[in-house]
């Protein structure tokens, strides 16, 4: 894509990204351009700089083939309003409608202009992201009804799940339209999370919303602990130590493995095949062990901060950790034979809940479930940052998009995590692990950008007076991944969404923030 | 079939003792009476809520259930339904969207029950979310909570301690 008619300039920082400030034609006309020229629609969030007597922004982030591009829109005080881009992107819808519930931002042109994060917790017309809203504010509980999609026809009726769900699972609805056991049709309503992460961390020091950017989604600590430091020394211009970076990988790669293995366990564990719980589990605990001895916690929380990790590993470390690979590796490989040799997974497994690959463009898929269905997209290697540019990462990739191929993907990547961390653990020479981050700037702007587990966890932040966080954004890839999970029970029986709902495993606390 | 029996011998079994009890633990005293804490004490049955958590503590709870720590080895069992429950487990701070489903769900279930806040944000204050215009806080300011289990996340052994703190004498 030219960006010839843009001012562009770089975003200081690991991740190769560029900014620029844009008018509303400029917007649509380099949405238009990336979408022709197979890009894909990263972010999108607001803010409030009324502060700053600037009215307010959109911010939409585009993933091209040379980098990020991050788009900034300035909009006027008075209803701040732009034309919607989810003609062009079909994902900007659930964005833009949260953009609106926390900002009073409106998407102009539209098709669903429902509410989507506001629930019963503050009244129409009440936008807490705003800068007038105190973070304390109270109000009375407001209506939450919501207008679901009514499917009509004989002898079509709806199954409502959730929020709270039957077994250990964060809270969502889903809405069900069904004929005999067969859904016609999905219909999530999300948000019912809602803690308010955002306005949290407006005004927290650089070191502390570190922490706080670690718990929006507590399974992918790793993942946001890393985008966020990425996006702070990029304010900070700064550099890290070259045996924190090798560091760093180690840890998403550790987090993938244990992830993986967890959601391996529950996809036998759906399919009636417990033994799959138990085995699974029980190496996965192996890996959390030696989390907790080594790196300090058990889910790696905390041990990414600015500047670098938190601690170097003992002396012992490597070798545990080669030989734990070793353990993982050697037991993964039988339980794989036996998933597939298991003629019940298999019949389970097999064409369900499946994305076939012109949807999953089409609607902008991505992460894992992208890779599942034919999307070759993985951060590691379209856009490798530091470690991952010295390692040659082998992509996983399946063209079925259902289950089977979600569970193939997780094998794959499992071993790979695992050659992974071994390369990285001959090559992380010795060397200080941290470094002092120097006092942000005010007005800094830093973008971070990590493919998790999931997929592309993106931060971005904006810093303020003394060097305190003014705004951050964190995007979780379930933001894309969700409405693809809605597409993909349609003609499937219900008792079969747990098991596709689990095969996607998307985050309802980084989705809701 | 041959190759599944034979690495289930081959892990062999991994279950480890219970943890002790903790009566630091404890919030409220000890609201039941002994002869129900007998039958309590042999089979349990659990109702989780997460009505805000980040997903950390979850993690904890799906691994007390597997091998190593072996809860239902204990006769605790996670049920679907709050009707069905003695003891409500729940996490994270309480958003303001899940209050209305975390008291119905604590309604639904019959007396005696028992509540066991796990997780820093659910045993106090909302941990690092704190309070505001879209949390509540801790799990004790929407329903009365029996033991409280911190950390984030709290071990495994520390969730089992709770449960079984909640209910003993």
């Amino acid at each position: 894509m030219s960006l010839d008619d843009l001012t562009t300039q770089p975003i200081p920082g690991a991740v190769s990204a560029r900014f620029a400030l844009v008018s509303e034609a400029q917007l649509r006309a380099a949405c238009e351009r990336a979408k022709a020229d197979g890009g894909r629609l990263l972010a999108l969030w607001g803010c409030d700089d009324t502060d700053l007597e600037r009215g307010f922004a959109l911010n939409v982030v585009l993933a091209l083939r040379e980098g990020l591009l991050c788009l900034r829109l300035p909009l006027a005080g008075e209803h701040p309003r732009y034309a919607s881009l989810a003609d062009l992107f079909p994902a900007a819808t659930r964005m833009q409608r949260a953009v609106y519930d926390l900002l009073g931002v409106h998407a102009q042109g539209g098709t669903d202009t429902r509410k989507w994060l506001r629930h019963g917790a503050w009244p129409e017309g009440v936008f807490p992201l705003r800068r007038s809203v105190p973070i304390d504010a109270a109000f009375a509980p407001a209506d939450d009804r919501y207008a679901f999609v009514r499917v009509e026809g004989e002898g079509v009726h709806e199954i409502a799940v959730g929020p709270v769900h039957a077994g250990t699972i964060e809270p969502g609805h889903f809405r069900f339209s069904v004929v005999g056991e067969a859904v016609l049709r999905l219909e999530q309503r999300l948000g019912y999370k809602h803690k308010g992460i955002e306005k949290r961390a407006e005004g927290m020091a650089l070191d502390e919303c570190a922490r706080l950017a670690a718990r929006v989604s507590g399974d992918c600590t790793v993942a946001y602990a890393w985008a966020y430091a990425q996006a702070a020394e990029g304010i900070a211009a700064m550099q890290v130590p070259m045996r924190a970076v090798w560091l760093r990988g180690i840890a998403l790669e550790i987090e993938r493995v244990h992830n993986h293995l967890g959601d391996l366990g529950y996809l036998g564990n759906d399919v009636a095949l417990a033994f799959g719980f138990f085995q699974f589990w029980r190496l996965k605990e192996l890996v959390l062990r030696l989390n907790a001895a080594l790196f300090g916690h058990r889910y790696l929380m905390d041990y990414i901060v600015p500047g670098g990790v938190a601690r170097d590993l003992p002396l012992d470390g490597p070798q545990r950790l080669y030989e734990l690979a070793a353990t993982i590796e050697s037991e993964v490989k039988v339980l794989r034979g036996i998933y597939d040799e298991h003629a019940g997974a298999q019949d389970r497994f097999i064409g369900a809940g499946r994305v076939a690959p012109e949807l999953a463009q089409a609607l902008g898929l991505t992460g894992l479930p992208g890779r599942a269905s034919g999307l070759a997209w993985d951060l590691r290697v379209n856009h490798p940052i530091a470690p991952y540019d010295q390692l040659d990462v082998r992509m996983a990739i399946h063209d079925q998009g259902d289950v089977a191929a979600r569970v193939s993907v997780r094998f794959d990547e499992v071993f790979e995590s695992l050659r992974l961390i071994r390369a990285m653990l001959g090559r992380a020479t010795a060397g200080p692990v941290h470094e002092v981050v120097p006092v942000a700037r005010e007005g800094g702007f830093g973008i971070g950008l990590v493919e998790g587990w999931r997929g592309e966890v993106l931060v971005a932040l904006e810093t303020g007076a003394g060097g305190c966080v003014r705004r951050m954004h964190p995007h979780d890839p379930s933001w894309q991944n969700w409405p693809l999970l809605e597409r993909a029970v349609i003609d499937n029986i219900v008792p079969d969404f747990p098991l596709i709902n689990k095969s996607f495993n998307l985050s309802y606390s980084g989705h809701d923030l | 079939m041959y190759t599944l029996l034979k690495q289930i011998a081959k892990a062999g079994i991994v279950s480890e003792p219970p943890p002790e009890t903790d009566e630091a633990l404890r919030v409220t005293r000890q609201r039941l009476d002994d002869a129900i804490l007998e039958q309590f004490g042999r089979s349990l049955a659990i109702r989780h809520v997460d009505p805000g958590s980040c997903n950390g503590c979850e993690l904890e709870i799906h691994m007390a259930q597997a091998a190593h720590y072996n809860l239902e080895g204990r006769g605790i069992r996670f049920v679907a339904s709050p009707r069905h429950a003695d003891m409500l487990l729940v996490t994270g701070p309480v958003s303001r969207h899940m209050k209305v489903a975390l008291l119905r769900t604590y309604d639904a279930m019959p007396a005696p029950k028992l509540v066991v806040a796990i997780g820093d944000c659910g045993a106090c204050g909302g941990g690092i979310f704190g309070e505001s215009y879209a949390s509540c806080g801790a799990v004790s300011s929407i329903i009365p909570v029996d033991v409280a289990v911190p950390g984030c996340p709290p071990t495994p052994l520390a969730i089992l301690q709770g449960i079984l703190t909640a209910i003993t004498k």
